[in-house]
């Protein structure tokens, strides 16, 4: 199966797709598009990044404090993101919590070509930013050399305040997408 | 055994520990030598009869190791010690509470060790990490592939003279990179 590389972010091609190529794309509009739209613009954002569905994809040590930052203390589900999916086609997001070994990363490639758009890739602890201290031939540098990345949250491990950061700057980053593209001409 | 023993009998006395002893009195020729090393007992046994070694080890009576905690290997490469590899069995003894481990001596270009896999079932994965990481090929292994590395993957990554595979870091002038010995 293709797989359309486009500035780094791969897109699924059976997946509908807006032309330009936009993931988060939702339509096409002429001129600016003006006050309902924008609302319904920021509306989306915050619909999209009050309720980020993590995939469960903890790899090593930092899946033991991705597990603490959803636990009671640190509550992950004060921010909608308490509902780890199991099957990444219902998820949104994908914590890299730990190290990618070689043998590891055409898997987390295949789970991230299964995840729906919008889809968000944050890589937590040093090991999944650029390989921790692992700098030998099993560990992959960075998960970043198989998936796009959107937020790096170092620490070895981060703490549960750490990666709690990374994911409110998501959704900072989620709340300025466009949804609009401008038509062409 | 004793130091009451009498003249006639001192030079012969039989100080080893009790798995060495009978273990060449059931298989005579298959010990090589004994080795005492802080307190540990290794045996080092002939590479062609290390299965029915081991099942000796079990079987007997007064020793009782029926337990294989461990099967690694070492590449004494660049020691100059002759044969390159080692291939090492740890064995435990619940009754005895006692331990003892096995060698086997490998030379390189000759990597072939029979595998213990259909006595001791725990073998089967050490014995494909063994064939991963140094390359030593047990003959008899229902199963023998690669267990930590890639498939496809093309180097034995533990041998000493397969290099670590770093990444070179940027930005990092004051910090000498590592050196394969």
């Amino acid at each position: 199966m293709g797989v359309i590389e486009r500035d780094s972010v791969a897109v699924n091609p059976r997946l509908p797709i807006h032309p330009s190529g936009n993931p988060t794309a939702l339509a096409t509009k002429t001129g600016s598009p003006g006050f309902v739209l924008t609302n319904l613009n920021r509306l989306v954002n915050w619909s999209r990044s009050s309720a980020l569905w993590p995939v469960t994809f903890g790899l090593a040590c930092c899946a033991m404090e991705m597990m603490a930052t959803s636990a009671a203390r640190y509550d992950l589900g004060r921010f909608g993101a308490e509902l780890f999916r199991p099957s990444p086609r219902q998820a949104d997001l994908i914590i890299v919590a730990g190290r990618l070994s070689q043998k590891m990363a055409p898997a987390i490639r295949q789970i991230y070509d299964q995840m729906a758009d919008p889809k968000w890739v944050i890589a937590m602890g040093d090991c999944a930013s650029c390989g921790g201290i692992f700098n030998n031939y099993a560990i992959v540098q960075g998960c970043d050399k198989v998936i796009p990345v959107d937020v790096y949250v170092p620490g070895c491990p981060p703490r549960p305040e750490q990666l709690i950061d990374g994911i409110m700057k998501l959704q900072q980053k989620i709340m300025m997408e466009g949804i609009y593209v401008p038509a062409q001409g | 055994m004793s130091i009451e023993a009498k003249p006639e009998q001192a030079e012969t006395a039989d100080t080893r520990h009790p798995a060495a002893q009978r273990l060449d009195a059931a298989l005579p020729g298959a010990l090589h030598r004994t080795l005492e090393q802080r307190g540990q007992t290794v045996l080092v046994v002939d590479r062609e009869r290390i299965r029915d070694v081991l099942a000796s080890l079990r079987d007997d009576p007064a020793l009782q190791f029926g337990m294989l905690a461990d099967l690694t290997a070492v590449d004494y490469l660049g020691m100059d010690r002759e044969p390159r590899f080692n291939v090492v069995y740890n064995l435990l003894s619940f009754a005895n509470n006692n331990r003892v481990t096995v060698k086997v001596e490998v030379s390189e270009g000759d990597e072939v060790v029979p595998s213990v896999t259909p006595d001791w079932p725990t073998a089967n994965w050490l014995e494909r990490e063994v064939f991963d990481m140094m390359g030593i090929r047990f003959s008899g292994h229902p199963d023998l592939r690669r267990i930590l590395m890639p498939h496809d993957w093309q180097t034995n990554p533990q041998r000493k003279d397969v290099p670590l595979g770093e990444e070179p870091v940027a930005f990092s002038d004051n910090v000498p990179p590592n050196e394969p010995a």
